[in-house]
């Protein structure tokens, strides 16, 4: 009944082992070659008294990256992404631990999530765009108001799946710690607490996605700073590569910041209650 | 010496859909002696399962008298352990955490000896090696051996056990009733162990309670007469089946057993020793 590891694991070639990064390695390098390839057969044929291309609407891939170095050394994009970063960063911070403690309490007290729930309701519905001018009417266009849309954007998906988490937990281990005369306070941090840490990241893998939202939106509610506002800048002034740069910049960001988050939350996910 | 009394409890319940109110359990008594090992059998819903919820103190109730070592139960207690139909372990714990957190809770033991204990029952249900496994890395079996576990070594006066098999395929089953033989010969504690399985009863216990569904009343009590140990093979031998046989027909109503091997008793507490 005891299981060994008698089997040895059968042998995969590299290309078996790694087949999907391979696949989707090559797919992403084709589409750059043919997207650089079309940019530049583009610019260089001469029919009328133009290109077909006018880098005013389009750019290439080579393109991008020399306006990325330009503007590294410039020094601008530097301080942009800083400012952006830690908008970000404080935005997401407060809202994953303002989160946090609330959804805990509001989901412990049963008659707190009654008299709450309303207006989560009524606010986890509304889009949160609809607020930006509300908030920047109370925050000017500074820093904190960008800081206060990252937060409003983070906050509810970790509020409510905190919520949910604390709400949700294991009715058999709830009457196992009982039998033991576990108190409360026992039972609080040993069983509902941990048995709610996969929702919270849940929460918190949604809270990274949309805190990003919250940065560019806000930045391109005014202000003169961040890669936001370098994108809209870029885009009223016809700087079609600036904009591209901008779009790379925050994508890459996201597929980073998501993946770290689906790790952990996979990590995590074991602790689910069985069934 | 009886360990637990259980003198005329009867529990109701009220359905909250329409107000109804159920009688879950009514006018039962039982009694188990210091050491032995009690089994309840009856079919499903009988109330079985309250019972032992009533005497593990998760539920509450008004008529009758549970009591243990002559304290009334009036919640949960040192003095019982529960061994959950599932296993009901935490699974972000080791096995190693699973078989401390009993005894965590309940402050009884300095650190050095809650390391002990936890070593010593790991390796009495024979789970030595696996200490650093998670819930979810073992198989179900295991989970229940870890759940065994965790109730023995919170040392328990009684331990209640809520058909800890009964969601386990036959074959490991059977191991597992052999294991807890063992494991009981050594540890030695009143046992209350709720079943559907009358097989498992009656290779299990001392005395085996039958109980009759809706509402749950003790129909009768069988002493169940083999020496131990007992070894698997018990269950093929005739005498075996005639016992068997003769809850059987108690169970589905259709009289008394008679049988040479088995004496029935009666709902008066009794006190005969029944360990040869």
């Amino acid at each position: 009944m005891m299981e060994t590891d008698l089997l040895e694991p059968p042998r995969r070639t590299f290309y078996q082992k790694y087949e999907a990064q391979i696949l989707g390695g090559v797919s992403v390098i084709v589409v750059l070659a043919l997207w650089q390839w079309a940019w530049s057969v583009g610019r260089e044929t001469p029919t009328s008294d133009d290109d077909i291309i006018s880098p005013l609407f389009f750019t290439g891939p080579s393109q991008v990256v020399e306006r990325f170095f330009a503007e590294w050394r410039e020094g601008r994009l530097k301080s942009d992404m800083a400012y952006s970063g830690t908008n970000f960063v404080i935005g997401v911070g407060l809202a994953i631990t303002s989160g946090v403690v609330t959804g805990v309490i509001i989901g412990w007290y049963r008659r707190l999530a009654m008299i709450f729930e309303p207006f989560l309701t009524a606010l986890y519905s509304t889009p949160r765009v609809a607020l930006i001018p509300l908030v920047l009417i109370w925050f000017g266009i500074g820093m904190w108001s960008k800081v206060f849309i990252v937060f409003i954007n983070a906050f509810f998906p970790v509020l409510i799946n905190t919520i949910g988490g604390v709400k949700a937990i294991d009715r058999d281990l709830l009457r196992a710690a009982r039998a033991f005369c576990a108190s409360d306070r026992q039972i609080f941090t040993t069983v509902v607490i941990p048995g709610a840490v996969p929702f919270i990241l849940t929460g918190v893998r949604q809270a990274v996605s949309l805190g990003l939202i919250g940065v560019v939106v806000g930045e391109m509610f005014g202000g003169s700073e961040g890669i936001g506002f370098m994108v809209n800048y870029g885009g009223q002034t016809f700087q079609t590569d600036t904009v591209f740069l901008g779009v790379v910049i925050i994508a890459s960001a996201g597929i980073t910041l998501t993946w770290f988050a689906e790790r952990l939350e996979r990590h995590f996910s074991r602790w689910r209650p069985e069934r | 010496m009886n360990k637990l009394e259980i003198d005329r409890l009867t529990k109701r319940y009220y359905v909250e859909r329409d107000g109804r109110q159920v009688l879950a359990l009514t006018d039962v008594s039982l009694s188990v002696a210091d050491g032995e090992f009690m089994a309840i059998v009856g079919p499903s819903g009988c109330g079985k399962t309250t019972l032992l919820n009533i005497v593990a103190g998760l539920l509450p109730y008004e008529l009758g008298t549970v009591s243990i070592d002559g304290r009334r139960v009036d919640g949960p207690g040192v003095d019982r352990a529960v061994v959950f139909q599932h296993s009901s372990l935490l699974p972000w714990r080791t096995v190693a955490g699973n078989v401390r957190y009993g005894m965590e809770l309940q402050k009884r033991f300095d650190a050095a000896t809650l390391r002990d204990r936890t070593d010593h029952f790991i390796r009495l249900v024979g789970l030595a090696g696996f200490e650093r496994h998670y819930p979810s890395e073992l198989s179900g079996g295991m989970q229940q051996r870890v759940n065994l576990a965790r109730a023995l070594a919170a040392d328990p006066m009684a331990l209640l056990m809520d058909e800890p098999f009964a969601a386990l395929d036959a074959q490991t089953r059977e191991h597992m009733q052999a294991e807890l033989l063992k494991i009981w010969s050594e540890a030695r504690k009143t046992v209350l162990f709720i079943t559907h399985q009358i097989n498992e009863a009656v290779y299990l216990a001392d005395r085996v309670a039958v109980m009759s569904g809706r509402p749950g009343r003790v129909k009768g009590v069988f002493e169940v007469p083999f020496e131990r140990p007992r070894s698997l093979s018990l269950k093929r031998e005739a005498r075996f089946l005639q016992v068997e046989d003769a809850i059987w027909r108690l169970v589905e109503d259709k009289g008394i057993a008679e049988s040479t091997n088995v004496r029935i008793d009666e709902f008066e507490p009794q006190s005969k020793s029944v360990n040869s």
